[in-house]
């Protein structure tokens, strides 16, 4: 029978039980000096035979299998983004809209307990560097696996330049930003030549270099150790804790003249964050309808016509590389300044694989759903926080199940294309005069 | 020399044991209509992309308005002036029409930060010469109407159009297309015929010109190249290649 298919079912059988047995039925342990080889007990043996059976049942029944999850594919229900566009059409519409969305997120917070306005503010915290790995990866093209470099860039110098020429978080954000940029582009100089596989390699070692550095460096970072003790922003000099730690400095509660409240602070970081992501999101868009933003999405398209047309691609990366990651220290120095206390242990590697899980999760080069992703990434561990375990593992079940049946993200992306009045009127309404020369 | 556009000598390409461009040179005046014709993988499109920066020769020297370009990257020499075409058409497909005219004319635009970021006037002005230049050629190439269009859902020949704008738009010196009618039909070849010499008498451009159809080469062209096998086989007007002994081989084989 052609549909049951024998020989590769035994075959995948047999390539599980090789595996699993050697990696789940044998142990090794230490007697002494040497090593002895036990096999494992019985019940693992038991759990491997259950396993690699399914394993086989499954392959000699694919065909039909794979048939039935066809028909769940076509039932699940999809939000098409072209229909929320068009809801969004005329532009005072939209920008109520905006203006709506905005008033809720700033009103939000009054309303709910401080540990959601915390997860909150660290949510938004991941949709900054997600928009800002977007720019980088969905809008360039180019892939990089050392993003978080850049974050823990910004983070440090907010708690470097603080402890050692004591400034305050709002010179240090653009000073986190504008040195996260420049190391952007140091890094991006040498390597943006590279393709692909080659820089995605390339990248992801920098993220490793800057970790170990820090790590390593403990004359000046503090090591494994971290930073502590690094001030919460101010609001205009006001500071938020019971006690103002400058002498001359009055806190936020007093000057008010109200009772002291930790959550004002929470609240506070709260609102600078969603400032900085609206910040970040209008930068973005005026960056895809500016040239530049124009030339990325040519460059990402054919590099070749790009050079025809005397368009430098180094230098086209390199803006790209240089901006997304300056937004990278901006959140990093938010973020230093939210923790209050920053380690090497919080930029490993993982995060950059989670800030570029968000991005593809939401669709390379979409802004909503980067922003989405962003919140689903940050939210949903906590609420399956008896599953801590299997984090991981419903995280790649996430992702293989996007793969099937989303490959294009949550939200695919809808550019905002320049229009020319001269048209009369939408082509596609029309009769094509021209003939198709395909098959001449 | 100097009046000379471009000039080529001693052209040599070798892509490790295979000669595929032996000693070629070549001259283009001002003005001129320059074709290059040849059999199949006679290296004609290699000349192209030598001349282009695309390969690095392996030896000869390219003069460009007397200054030498040779081993300069293929953005620099295209800011130069020497603006190509593709053979397979390379247009960006996922942004439409107008977009792709604006993309090539990237160079001329304000791409100041800080002044796209506010949209200062200064940045309006130049989206709007950008952009009142792009509905320029679209109406000369006859794709107005499909300025809002994505250029990968135009037709073929419409795409071949638009790449030819496309060049246009950076305000070439010299325009180097390689295959131009591979794929359209008399209708459109004849009208493409138009249109290039049309680009020479009204917007100034020399045009060096790859061609299988010969009727279009032999009816625009002041001057043949003809390539075999890499090396030179003779030039000359085209009279005198048509009845080339030599050029009849070539093409028809040995009788």
């Amino acid at each position: 029978m052609k549909s049951l298919r024998f020989a590769p079912a035994a075959l995948s059988a047999v390539v599980l039980l090789v595996l699993t047995s050697l990696m789940l039925g044998i142990r090794m342990e230490s007697e002494g000096t040497s090593l002895i080889v036990t096999s494992a007990d019985s019940e693992t043996l038991a759990l491997i035979a259950a396993g690699a059976l399914v394993v086989f049942l499954f392959q000699l029944f694919r065909s039909g299998i794979d048939n039935s999850l066809s028909g769940v594919k076509s039932v699940i229900p999809s939000v098409s983004p072209d229909k929320l566009l068009s809801m969004t059409k005329g532009k005072s519409t939209r920008t109520t809209l905006i203006c709506f969305a905005v008033a809720a997120l700033m009103i939000w917070p009054f309303m709910v307990s401080r540990g959601a306005v915390d997860l909150a503010t660290l949510a938004l915290i991941y949709v900054m560097l997600g928009l800002g790995l977007n720019i980088v990866v969905g809008l360039a093209g180019l892939l990089d696996l050392g993003y978080v470099g850049f974050y823990a860039v910004g983070a440090y110098s907010y708690a470097l330049l603080n402890q050692y020429f004591g400034l305050d978080f709002w010179s240090s954000l653009v000073m986190g930003g504008m040195l996260a940029a420049f190391f952007g582009f140091i890094l991006g100089f040498p390597v943006l030549r590279l393709r692909g596989d080659y820089l995605a390699i390339v990248t992801l070692g920098f993220g490793e270099i800057i970790r170990i550095l820090l790590n390593n460096w403990t004359a000046l970072t503090g090591g494994p150790n971290g930073i502590s003790q690094i001030p919460k922003p101010t609001l205009f000099g006001l500071e938020f804790g019971r006690r103002a730690k400058e002498e001359g400095n009055v806190p936020f509660h007093e000057y008010f003249g109200i009772a002291y409240s930790s959550e004002y602070k929470v609240i506070f970081l709260y609102i600078l964050a969603v400032l900085l992501v609206i910040l970040t999101l209008f930068v973005i868009n005026r960056l895809l309808r500016m040239p530049i933003g124009r030339a990325w999405e040519a460059l990402r398209e054919d590099d070749i016509a790009c050079r025809s047309l005397g368009l430098n691609p180094t230098a086209i990366k390199l803006s790209a590389f240089t901006i997304g990651a300056g937004f990278a220290g901006f959140a990093g120095t938010f973020f230093a300044a939210r923790q209050g206390f920053i380690s090497p242990e919080s930029f490993t590697f993982i995060e950059s694989a989670i800030i570029l899980a968000i991005v593809v999760l939401g669709g390379m080069g979409s802004q909503l759903g980067v922003i989405l992703a962003a919140v689903i990434m940050t939210v949903l561990p906590e609420f399956a926080r008896e599953f801590q375990e299997y984090r991981m593992l419903m995280f790649g079940l996430m992702m293989v199940c996007m793969m099937v049946w989303r490959p294009e993200g949550l939200l695919p992306m809808k550019r905002p294309h320049i229009k020319t009045k001269k048209t009369r009127s939408e082509p596609d309404d029309e009769v094509t005069a021209t003939p198709v020369a395909g098959g001449a | 020399m100097s009046e000379c556009l471009l000039e080529a000598s001693d052209l040599t390409m070798r892509f490790g044991g295979l000669l595929a461009v032996d000693q070629m040179s070549l001259k283009i005046m001002p003005g001129e209509i320059v074709s290059m014709i040849g059999p199949n993988g006679a290296g004609k499109t290699t000349v192209f992309n030598c001349l282009t920066g695309f390969y690095k020769a392996t030896s000869g020297n390219i003069r460009f308005k007397g200054q030498s370009i040779e081993g300069l990257p293929g953005f620099k020499i295209a800011r130069l002036g020497v603006i190509r075409t593709f053979q397979n058409v390379r247009l960006f497909k996922g942004m439409t029409a107008l977009e792709n005219l604006l993309v090539a004319q990237h160079r001329k635009l304000n791409t100041g930060l800080l002044a796209g970021l506010f949209k200062t006037p200064d940045f309006r002005k130049s989206e709007a010469e950008a952009i009142a230049k792009a509905e320029f050629w679209l109406e000369k190439v006859g794709l107005t109407e499909f300025a809002n269009r994505e250029a990968g859902n135009l037709a073929y020949g419409q795409q071949r159009r638009l790449e030819i704008a496309r060049c246009m738009v950076t305000n070439p010196e010299l325009l180097m297309l390689d295959e131009p009618a591979a794929g359209l039909n008399p209708n459109e070849t004849a009208e493409l015929d138009e249109l290039i010499s049309d680009l020479r008498r009204d917007h100034g451009v020399t045009v060096l010109l790859i061609e299988h159809d010969m009727k279009l080469v032999m009816d625009i062209s002041d001057r043949i190249y003809v390539i075999n096998q890499g090396r030179p086989l003779t030039s000359g007007t085209p009279d005198e290649v048509r009845n080339h002994p030599e050029v009849i081989k070539a093409y028809l084989g040995e009788s």
